[in-house]
This record gives structure tokens, sequence and C-alpha cells, in this order.
């Protein structure tokens, strides 16, 4: 973390969220982050059900959980290999065929950088 | 040859066409006319494939003529739920997203069903994204509970649930993150099962919760059930999480019985039950304890964090499952993701952000484990443990759909065996009213067989699949 102030702030935020994860969500960061529109009625009905919801799942906090490892796979299986080795694949046209946009046989996204 | 199509099973479905008593072209047919007549009513099906299924048919009537060997569920008219990407037939996923895609591969098990030469009827309703207890998060419309037209199927499957109770196919392909396919089962009076995690590969299956999916099906018997179990189940190089071990015919033993075996019941899932449902399990237990099983309580201490668990880590797994719906590759734009996609979205970016990550996400995954220990503790006791699926009959459209914290709670019974990971079937037993009653017979990692063998046993007992819904 470069800045000092952000990896305080992250700090604090986690600890808040431990202490009270009922405290409201910031939908508008939240939306940013996941890339969805969001309506401004939405935002408002959202924010009143999650947390809702976030205070039911807060009764996790009453769980001592101090010396217990987080799941991995659940029946507990690792490092599962193969052969490292090209198998056949569907086709160009076939990888392009839903796509709404195409151009020369490439997938055509709008413009990401706008003109200064 | 006249046949009531709402009679049969996959067994007897398959013994007429193995001694020709019935051509697989007319058995299509049947199943097509009910799924088109009664769609219109129940609203279960998304896409009706008939032109898919009468080809698979007259493969299926030419390798009957050429005497090739009749596997057991060859001709089998079946239903698939909408998760599944099928090549050549439209997958939506009940989404307006993907209301235009059509995939270009099969799921493994879409693959494993047709080697297998069933026959798809079509592709069923469900809550967009496999994200609900009833179906009506649907971007299609709600299905009705063909039992009664007013109740909901109960969900996510609830189209797969409907089509099959209603005699429109003879099983029905569904996934189980949180009890999608137990607790429609339990409302449409089918046996469900949810595998063990990893049994059934997920490759091609539109992702919810990855570390909790599960993929299974609906019948209308627990014999059925195994066969279908047999055709799908095994390892697959297109799903690293999927358990290694051949393939298994999970009907052997189901004759089993269950003389000498331990079943539990879990206290904590009958405290605080509705009595008429108790009654109803109690019941159901007491004839497995005269048919020579033993019972005996146990306790499953963490079971009250199961939802908590749940509707963390599912959340979080959504989101990132869902983030790759662009609208660049394929599918329609993120602006018509429907509200609960969109909540469950929300809730799984906030928890997986940055300084809530340790609070929520870690915290649930180390709770988990403490669920799955108590569940391993239990099964060095007992055999299997018996339980509710769902903690109320089949409810009302509307009844639940602007309060999603109540239409969350409906899955209090059913989340913790995809936590846990073990296998869960759900089993009709018995009626109050004309609505459906279901239990859980839950068993340790990979006890699919020991699962049938009980269900199989009860089943012989009481045959509550024979009490269809009437359905004019």
């Amino acid at each position: 973390m470069k800045n000092p102030k952000s990896a305080f702030r992250l700090e604090t935020r986690s600890k808040r969220a431990i202490r009270n994860p009922k405290s409201v969500i910031d939908i508008d960061y939240v939306a940013k982050l996941a890339n969805l529109p969001l309506t401004s009625s939405e935002k408002k009905t959202f924010e009143k059900q999650l947390k809702d919801v976030l205070g039911y799942v807060s009764k996790l906090q009453k769980v001592d959980t101090r010396k217990v490892e987080p799941i991995g796979h659940i029946t507990g299986l690792v490092n599962v290999l193969r052969e490292d080795k090209t198998r056949p694949s569907i086709s160009q046209q076939e990888a392009l065929a839903n796509a709404p946009k195409t151009h020369n046989g490439f997938f055509e996204v709008d413009a990401i950088f706008e003109e200064e | 040859m006249k046949v009531d199509v709402t009679e049969l099973t996959i067994k007897s479905a398959s013994d007429l066409l193995a001694k020709k008593q019935i051509k697989a072209k007319e058995l299509t047919e049947a199943f097509l006319k009910r799924a088109y007549g009664l769609n219109k009513k129940l609203n279960c099906y998304i896409t009706i494939s008939a032109d898919v299924a009468q080809k698979q048919a007259e493969k299926v009537d030419k390798l009957i003529a050429d005497n090739q060997p009749v596997g057991p569920t060859l001709g089998i008219p079946i239903a698939v739920k909408d998760m599944f990407t099928t090549r050549g037939i439209k997958t939506t996923a009940a989404s307006r997203v993907l209301e235009n895609y059509m995939p270009v591969y099969d799921a493994t098990v879409i693959s494993r069903l047709k080697e297998a030469n069933t026959i798809f009827i079509g592709k069923t309703n469900q809550d967009a994204w496999a994200h609900g207890a009833s179906g009506e998060n649907s971007d299609f419309g709600p299905t009705k509970n063909p039992y009664d037209l007013i109740r909901v199927p109960g969900g996510s499957s609830s189209g797969s649930a409907a089509a099959l109770a209603a005699s429109t196919c003879l099983a029905a392909t569904g996934t189980d993150t949180g009890g999608s396919i137990r607790q429609p089962a339990a409302f449409c009076n089918l046996v469900g099962l949810k595998p063990t995690y990893g049994r059934v590969s997920r490759y091609g299956i539109i992702a919810m919760a990855s570390s909790l999916d599960a993929i299974g099906h609906f019948t209308k018997t627990v014999y059925d059930n195994a066969l279908i179990l047999s055709a799908t189940a095994g390892p697959d190089s297109f799903d690293a999480t999927c358990v290694q071990g051949a393939a298994s015919d999970y009907t052997q033993g189901i004759h089993g019985g269950v003389k000498g075996l331990k079943i539990g019941l879990p206290r904590e899932y009958y405290e605080n039950l509705d009595e008429k449902i108790k009654k109803t399990i109690l019941t159901a237990v007491k004839k497995l304890e005269g048919l020579g099983a033993k019972i005996e309580e146990v306790s499953l201490p963490h079971t009250e964090y199961g939802v908590a668990t749940y509707y963390i880590i599912q959340p979080s797994e959504v989101s990132a499952n869902l983030a790759r719906y662009d609208g660049i590759r394929f599918g329609r734009d993120r602006s018509k993701f429907g509200a609960e996609a969109k909540r469950r979205i929300i809730l799984g970016t906030y928890a997986l952000s940055a300084g809530y990550y340790d609070a929520f996400y870690l915290k649930a995954m180390k709770v988990r484990r403490l669920i799955r220990e108590d569940f391993l503790k239990v099964f060095r006791g007992v055999d299997v443990t018996i339980c509710p699926t769902s903690p109320t009959l089949p409810f009302c459209l509307g009844q639940k759909v602007n309060d999603p914290l109540a239409m969350y709670l409906s899955d209090i019974y059913t989340v913790t065996a995809n936590l846990v990971g073990v296998p869960s079937l759900n089993i009709p037993c018995g009626f109050i009213g004309h609505l459906p009653v279901g239990m859980q017979i839950i068993g340790p990692d990979f006890s699919e067989k020991l699962l049938y063998q009980v269900g199989y046993a009860y089943e012989q007992e009481t045959k509550w699949y024979e009490r269809k819904p009437s359905l004019a």
C-alpha cells in the first residue's frame, strides 16, 4: 500500500465492519466496483434490504474461530493436474457466434479511452 | 399401444421400449403434447425443443430396431434446467442478459445424457441465475405448482420440478447451491438429489457459487434417481474439482433395506419446526424404525449459523461469477440483470471489497469448517440423518417477494448440506391437506448409494409418488 492514509482507512474500515457489520453499505462505491448500473430507487430499496441481511449475518461474529482454518476444497482435493496437451476446441467462428459486434474476426468493443 | 404417460416411471417406460411395446417416437410425441398443453398453465418451460426431441427419438427407434444394446435411460424424455449449456438450444438461466444466447458446446452432463440416448423435451424455467426459493425471480414469469396453481413450486429449479410433477417428462435436471433441487422436490412430491460436491461435473453449467454448486436431478422414484446419477456422475477433465474414481452403478445395493442402520435425528432441526410438518416426518421415521432401523437423537450445534454463513459465501461467489457478463462476447449488458441478481452482486461485491474480506468471506469459510466438523462427528455415530427439507409447505405466489430475508430463510434446512459438501436426498413423505411434504436423508461424503438404499426402503412402503396432481 503506497498511501499510508488509505492503508489506515482500510484498516479502520475492516475494524468497523467486524465491530458493526450492520453499518450501511456505500451503494455507489460498491456499484462502481461491480460495474453495475443502478437506478436511484433501486439504490434506496437495496440499501434497506441489504442492511437487514447484514444485520442477520452479523451473528457469525459471535462464533470463536481464532483457531479454525478456513475451508478450501470441501472434500479435500488438492493439486489436480492433467497433461499439458492441446485438444480440439471450438472454432473462431463459433467463438464469435454470439457476439453482438465483431470486426475482422475479433470481438468489437466500445472505445475505452476518451480523447483529451 | 395406449399408455397413460402420467403413470410411467423411467423403469417402466424403459421396459416398454425394450419389449418394443411402444416406440420412442410415440412416447416422445405424447410427452411433447403434454408439455405444450400444460406449459400454458404452469409456465414450466422456457423453450420446448420439439425438433431436437423428435430427431433423438428417431435415432433411438433405429437403435432398438437394429437390436443394439438398450441402456436403462435410452429413449427417456428429460427436461433440462436452463442453467445447463446445450449446444444449439437457447440457454438463458431465465435472465434477460442471456435471452438470445445460443451455446456452441454442451455441458458435460448434457453430453453424458446424450450418450445415454435420453430425449430432451425442453429447457425449464427457474429463478434467474438460480437465485431464489420460489421460481418468482425468473425474468420470464413465475412457474406454478401443479398441486396448487396459486402456490410456488419451490426454487430455484422451479420449472424442472413442475414439469416432472405434471408428467411432461420422466426426469428433470437441476442445480442445487443451497437447496434448489431438494426444496422444489419437497414442494412437488418428487425425489430430488443434491450429490456430494464434486460427484457430478459442473462444466458447462452456468456457475452460481462455485464452492457450493452441486449438479443433480429430479425423478418420481428413488430407483429412477439412481439410474440418472449412474449416467451423469464421474470424473471430468474439464472440471478439476470433480472427484476421481470410476463411474458407478448407483442402483447397486438399492434393495438392501435399513435393518440395523443407524439414523440420526439432529435435534436443532426439529426444535422450532411447524408441528404438522414435524408429525409427518416423525411418522416417516417411525416407518423406517418399523423396518429395522435404529433411531437416535444427535446434535449439530452450529446449525443456527448455517444461513448466515451461506448468505456471505454464496453472494460473494455469485458476484465473482456474474462479473463475466459484459455483453461483449455473448449475451446482453449488465443493465439487464434483474433485481435479485443485482442485490446479490452488490452484497457479494461489498463482502469481498478491500477491508471487508476478513470480516465476511474469510470468517464465513472458518465457520463453514465448524459446521462440517459437526457433521463429520455425527457420522461417526450414525449412518445417515433425517431432517425436514423446508420449514413451510409450498407458499403462495407473491407471499415473500418483497422480503428478501424471509425468502433467504426458506433455505434454513437445506443450505448446510451445500456448506458441508455431503449428499442429500429429498424423499416425499406425505401430504398435509393437498400439499406435499418432503424430508431429507443426508449421509457422509460420497454416500449416495446408502441414501438411495434408505429412500428406496421407505418408498416401497408408502409410494407417495402415486399421488398425482389433478391437472385437467
